[in-house]
C-alpha cells in the first residue's frame, strides 16, 4: 500500500520521459505554415541579369529547396531530391543560402541539378525572412501562395513518400 | 627575451577570438542596453542552448547583426520580438509567453510547490497527533509528579 504513491510517481516519470524521447528538439515548429510565403527577389543561379521572386510562381504548387555547396547534409539529400524532381510533379526551386554562386555551380556540376533554378541569398536575408536555422530545408508551397509544409534537415525517401508526395498530390 | 616571445604568441593566438566579436556604434546607451537585453533573451536555433550572445554559429551572428540593425532604425523592443517570433516561431524566446500551450511551463513548478506543502503539512499534522500525550497519560504523569501514586516507582 505504501509504494503506491512512489510507484504512481515513477510512472507518470517513465510517460513524461518516453513522450520526450520522441520528439527532436532539432525540428522547432514553424510559425509560417500557413501563411503566405516571404517574398524576396534573387539573382537566379546560373543566369545572373535574371531575378526569381515566390511571385512568379503563383497559382502553382512549388517547392523550396534550402540548399548550399558547404552544407554535407544536403549532399545526403540530394538523390531524394533528384528522385522527386524526375517525378516532374511540381518544379523545385533551390534557394543556395549563403553559399559564393561559384561554388553552388560547381557543387550542381558534380552532383546533378534537380532544380527548375535556384535563387542565390548570398546575405542569407531571404533565409532569415523564411525562418530557415538548419540547413537543408524544404517547404511546400500551394496554389494560393501559401506555406502548407516544412520539412526541417535532410529529405529522406520515407519523409518523400510518406509526408511530401501525398500532401503535394492533394494539392495539385 | 623568451618571456616577450611567448607573451606575443599568446596574444596571436588570442587575436581569431576577438575576430568572432562584432563591434557597434549605438547612438546612445539606453539603445546599447537593449541590444544587449535582446540578444541575451533571444535563443540561437542552431545551438540551441545558446543565446544570440554566446553562440558563434552564422546563424546567430545574422540574428545579432539584424537586432542591430532594426534597433538603429528606431524600431522598438517589441518590434524585434514580433520580427524574430514570426520567423521563428516562440521557441526563439527565452522567455515564453504565457498561453494555453505553454500553461504547464509557467504554472507547473507552482502547482508543484503549492502540492509538495500541502503533502509536508499533511504529513506533520499527522506526525503531530501521534506525539500528543493522551489524557490518562497526562493525568497518571501529574499523579506521579505530586507523589500520589505509591505503586509506581520507588517512592521513598
Amino acid at each position: 500500500m505504501r509504494f503506491i504513491i512512489p510507484l504512481g510517481i515513477f510512472g507518470i516519470l517513465v510517460v513524461l520521459l518516453a513522450v520526450g524521447l520522441t520528439m527532436d528538439p532539432k525540428k522547432v515548429p514553424s510559425p509560417l505554415i500557413g501563411k503566405v510565403a516571404p517574398a524576396f527577389t534573387l539573382p537566379v543561379l546560373h543566369q545572373q541579369n535574371t531575378s526569381f521572386s515566390p511571385e512568379n510562381f503563383k497559382g502553382r504548387v512549388w517547392i523550396l529547396n534550402v540548399w548550399a555547396s558547404w552544407c554535407v547534409s544536403c549532399r545526403a539529400e540530394h538523390k531524394v531530391i533528384t528522385q522527386l524532381a524526375n517525378m516532374k510533379l511540381v518544379d523545385i526551386v533551390g534557394l543556395d543560402y549563403k553559399d559564393d554562386p561559384a561554388d553552388g555551380k560547381r557543387w550542381l556540376q558534380q552532383f546533378g541539378n534537380p532544380y527548375t533554378l535556384s535563387a542565390v541569398d548570398i546575405e542569407g536575408r531571404a533565409g532569415i525572412d523564411w525562418g530557415v536555422y538548419g540547413v537543408p530545408e524544404t517547404f511546400v508551397i500551394g496554389k494560393d501562395g501559401l506555406i502548407k509544409h516544412k520539412h526541417i534537415g535532410p529529405v529522406t525517401e520515407q519523409a518523400l513518400y510518406e509526408e511530401i508526395l501525398p500532401l503535394l498530390k492533394s494539392l495539385i | 627575451m623568451k618571456t616577450l616571445i611567448s607573451i606575443v604568441l599568446f596574444f596571436s593566438m588570442l587575436s581569431p577570438l576577438q575576430a568572432a566579436i562584432e563591434f557597434h556604434q549605438f547612438k546612445d546607451a539606453a539603445t546599447e542596453a537593449e541590444y544587449k537585453q535582446l540578444i541575451e533573451e533571444l535563443r540561437c536555433l542552431v545551438c540551441q542552448n545558446q543565446n544570440l550572445a554566446g553562440s558563434d554559429a552564422d546563424l546567430a551572428k545574422d540574428l545579432r547583426q539584424q537586432t542591430y540593425d532594426m534597433l538603429q532604425q528606431g524600431k522598438s523592443r517589441e518590434e524585434i520580438v514580433e520580427y524574430m517570433v514570426s520567423r521563428y516561431g516562440d521557441f526563439v524566446l527565452y522567455r515564453p509567453p504565457v498561453k494555453s500551450s505553454t500553461l504547464l511551463l509557467w504554472a507547473g513548478p507552482f502547482a508543484l510547490l503549492l502540492f509538495v506543502l500541502i503533502a509536508v503539512m499533511y504529513r506533520i499534522k499527522k506526525t503531530r497527533k501521534i506525539e500528543e500525550p493522551e489524557l490518562k497519560d497526562m493525568a497518571h504523569a501529574h499523579d506521579l509528579l505530586s507523589g500520589k501514586d505509591s505503586a509506581a516507582g520507588d517512592t521513598k
